[in-house]
């Protein structure tokens, strides 16, 4: 008879799950699911080893284990702890963790150029979704922020050095999914910074995943760059045969514009699995597969509706429950008002979607509008 | 005269080399372990020493070795730590310098204990010079037959190499260390597993100080139960302890840890006093990252007894009033150094030495610099000072390695002993960039509060 393998109980947040052993605390937390998991800025299933340095998946350990109950002095990084049998972990309902948690995201914010208006990641930025979830409004940081010398890294990528916080992700995606590791982490502590060699270009069939890995926008995709900011893409999942990779990706289009090619991403923004195995892309088609016509639409991407990508997309939406009636005891609503009727900046005259151009103020002819002020 | 046991000989003239040291009884250690005794023997005569870890963090010794995964057929290691690279300690240097083949010795028993058949000492790239001595002390060694295959017949097999790092205090951090030791970058390991399980080349691993290793000899020697008759309590033997800063006889000292704090500072034996006639104000008593005390509270402990040159008696009243043995540097401030401008230079050098792989850290350490740096010019605001303790506080135990905290901890403790000097720097900028606070009330006699 086979031997069941015996699993492990741990508790998150007063929530219980049996998982194997082995299992670590995070991905104990990722099977919950929701507000238990912690935010994870540096671990990444799919590369071996990651994890441990951002420090925002603190958590707190109110019992060891069934067998030592007693609880742990410091809080522990969720990435790198295995669960015990009977371990009471204590995340979000931590007053402990949460303050950590702050002070990590002040951390990691410290020196950031929070230049989002033009960094392309915005709209994906996990550094984002951190400081909105997590952070405290404003700084106490009273000092000019660190700068570096940019550097060019080749033809596809681009660096960013002030936007990086130094997760190693992508120094891992070279180590493991490249032959030739040719980038790494010079100098040390607030200081060090992602360099190639002797500026050696990032020249390998791989490389592009680090863009994929990388949390923030310290790398992103030089075929991408200001084209056009995420959330008015229409991303689409596709594939083709690819003899390198396992071609299945998503295509951020506009119109029949191929803008930029992804690998698929998981609900924690890590790159899919199938069949257990990593989904990476190559660079030939992420770089070089630019037409509709390279590719098998399968269907549009499934986005998560609290994400300012969902915004305009209207794919597996529910409708909202119709709330109005009930708040209003039956009676109709008195105010409702078609805002192109009232609005003075919009005409529902001019087509927007004709003009060669932007929409200017003369689109709109404002003297013959506000003729008393002109 | 308190009893030396690892400096007794550092004295004669050419003890450096193998003749003068062989004649003054050098490798007997070695005769005895490799002839009499069985490995698990030494390793229990080091336990009943009660030997602890002379590295900073006083974890005994032989429960260390005990610990030491003995799988089969897989090689186990010995590393010796010798970056020293904290601020105020310089001990294993003398050593070295002095006596290299008493480490040699030390290791060659410790090997043999261990089942390490490659040995290392990895040493601070400063100390460039004194990698020469060593590894003319190892070609002695080995010459004279206490290196090599079948040392003295006993069928032990044992290679010691000397690596040099490359200028970096993390990598004094054992499992940095061992990442340096195989050539990659020196960032911490994020533990567990702990070297004792996956170590050098993930094989089981133990990695010691330099002067812990040297105390394997007397120990052997003499038998763990004689030397732990030395010293007080929990801190058994010698201890090597390196005195800096405003005292007339700067140097390497060995203690037994039977003296007082004040015996240590002011007697001629040792430091020999206050140098030019002035006041103690504060201390550092184990190296940069342990806690700074005010003189009241360094000679005294909070509940009025004298404090002692024991682990235990320098760490008596927790962080709140007391402090650490550490690594045995021992710093001395006077009435004319200022502690704002003093936890400022630590600051600074953790900032340079982080790593920078954990974000608390990696940032904090340069936000309390900067901080630190504006108060000691007379720009800091009195709402700095609570906010470099929110820093300090978030930084502690929140890191991989115990650099955040080692970073944390002297903040913490100038500000919580110091806070006047630091608001007076705020409330008289004029001054601040002047002239010093002075002693002020440091020194005063505490009253004892029973609790
Ligand atoms: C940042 C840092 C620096 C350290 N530097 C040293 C050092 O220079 N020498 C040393 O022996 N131990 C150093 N240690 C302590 C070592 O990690 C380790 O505890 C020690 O080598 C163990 O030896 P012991 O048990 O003989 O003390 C350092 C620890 C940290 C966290
Ligand atoms: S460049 Fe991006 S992936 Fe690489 S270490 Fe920096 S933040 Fe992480
Ligand atoms: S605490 Fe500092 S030195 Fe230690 S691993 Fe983290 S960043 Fe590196
Ligand atoms: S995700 Fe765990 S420390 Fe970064």
């Amino acid at each position: 008879m086979a031997e069941v393998p015996k699993l492990f109980k741990v508790t998150i947040d007063n929530i219980t799950i049996e998982v194997a052993p082995g299992t670590t605390v995070l991905n104990a937390a990722r099977q919950i699911g929701g507000d238990v998991t912690p935010p994870a800025m540096c671990y990444y299933s799919k590369l071996q080893g990651s994890g441990g340095k951002c420090r925002t998946c603190l958590v707190e350990v109110a019992a060891g284990s069934a067998a030592d109950p007693r609880p742990m002095p410091k809080l522990v990084a969720s990435c790198r702890t295995n669960v015990m049998d009977g371990m009471i972990v204590k995340n979000i309902t931590s007053e402990r963790v949460k303050d950590a948690r702050a002070g990590v995201v002040e951390f990691l914010l410290l020196n950031h150029p929070l230049d989002c208006p033009i960094c392309d990641q915005a709209g994906e930025c996990h550094l984002q979704d951190l400081g909105y979830e997590h952070g405290k409004e404003g700084t106490r940081y009273e000092f000019s922020r660190r700068t570096f010398e940019k550097e060019d890294i080749g033809p596809y990528i681009q660096l960013h050095m002030t936007r990086c916080i130094l997760c190693y992700r992508c120094t891992y995606v070279a180590d493991q999914l490249t032959n030739n590791r040719v980038h790494g982490i010079l100098d040390r502590g607030d200081h060090a910074e992602i360099s190639t060699y002797i500026s050696k270009a990032i020249d390998n069939d791989f490389s592009g995943n680090m863009i994929d890995v990388c949390p923030v926008g310290a790398l992103t995709d030089k075929t991408f760059r200001f084209k056009n900011r995420v959330w008015f893409t229409k991303p689409v999942d596709a594939h083709r045969d690819c003899d390198k990779c396992c071609g299945k990706v998503t295509l951020w289009n506009r119109g029949d514009e191929v803008l930029r090619v992804t690998a698929r991403k998981d609900q924690w923004g890590e790159v899919q699995s199938y069949d257990g195995k990593p989904g990476w892309i190559c660079n030939t088609c992420r770089f070089d597969k630019k037409h509709l016509n390279d590719w098998v639409i399968e269907g549009p991407m499934k986005v998560n509706r609290h994400s300012v990508i969902s915004a305009n997309h209207y794919v597996e939406t529910v409708k909202p429950q119709e709330t109005i009636a009930e708040v209003m005891g039956g009676r109709q609503p008195r105010l409702m008002m078609d805002i192109h009727n009232i609005s003075d900046v919009n005409k529902p005259g001019v087509h927007l979607s004709e003009l060669p151009g932007p929409a200017t103020g003369e689109t709109f002819n404002p003297q013959q509008l506000n003729g008393s002020e002109s | 005269m308190g009893r030396k046991l690892l400096l007794d000989k550092a004295h004669i003239e050419n003890i450096r080399f193998y003749d003068v040291y062989r004649r003054e009884g050098g490798y007997r250690s070695v005769e005895k372990a490799l002839k009499t005794m069985a490995p698990d023997v030494v390793t229990d005569e080091v336990k009943k020493s009660g030997l602890r870890g002379r590295g900073g963090a006083g974890f005994p010794t032989g429960m260390k070795w005990s610990f030491l995964a003995k799988p089969e057929g897989v090689p186990r290691y010995l590393v010796v730590n010798a970056d020293e690279s904290e601020p105020g300690t310089f001990k294993d240097r003398y050593l070295m310098e002095f006596i290299p083949h008493l480490l040699i010795e030390g290791m060659i028993v410790s090997s043999f204990a261990l089942g390490s058949k490659r040995s290392y000492i990895y040493i601070r790239g400063e100390y460039a010079w004194i990698v020469d001595i060593l590894e003319q002390a190892i070609a002695e060694a080995k010459n004279n037959g206490w290196l090599g295959k079948n040392i003295l017949g006993s069928g032990f097999d044992c290679e010691i190499y000397v690596q040099r790092g490359a200028g970096a205090y993390i990598c004094g951090e054992e499992t940095a260390l061992l990442e340096s030791l195989e050539g990659k970058r020196g960032n911490p390991r994020i533990k567990p597993p702990f070297p004792a399980i996956k170590g050098l080349w993930d094989c089981p691993t133990v990695v010691n100080n330099v002067e812990t290793i040297a105390a394997v000899v007397p120990i052997i020697n003499e038998g763990g139960e004689e030397y732990a008759k030395i010293g007080t309590g929990k801190s058994t033997g010698t201890k090597l302890i390196s005195a800096c800063g405003n005292i007339k006889k700067q140097g390497v000292y060995e203690i037994d840890m039977t003296i007082s704090v004040e015996e240590f500072i002011y007697s001629d034996e040792y430091c020999g006093g206050i140098a030019n006639g002035k006041r103690l104000k504060a201390c550092i008593p184990g190296g940069s990252s342990v806690p700074i005390l005010p003189a009241n509270l360094l000679l005294k402990t909070a509940k009025g007894e004298k404090r002692m040159m024991t682990y235990e008696s320098l760490a008596d009243g927790g962080f709140a009033t007391g402090s650490m043995m550490g690594s045995g540097g021992f710093i001395v401030l006077d009435e004319t150094q200022c502690v704002v401008r003093h936890t400022y230079t630590l600051a600074r050098f953790y900032r340079h030495e982080s790593c920078g792989q954990c974000s608390p850290c990696r940032e904090g350490t340069g936000w309390m610099e900067k901080i630190l740096l504006n108060i000691e010019k007379g720009k800091g605001k009195m709402s700095d000072i609570d906010l470099l303790w929110d820093i300090q506080r978030k930084i502690e135990g929140n890191t991989i390695c115990p650099l955040g905290d080692a970073a944390a901890w002297p903040v913490a403790a100038a500000i919580r002993h110091f806070r006047d000097e630091f608001e007076w720097h705020i409330t008289n900028p004029d001054d601040a960039v002047r002239r010093n606070y002075g002693l002020m009330h440091y020194a005063d006699i505490l009253t004892v509060v029973a609790s």
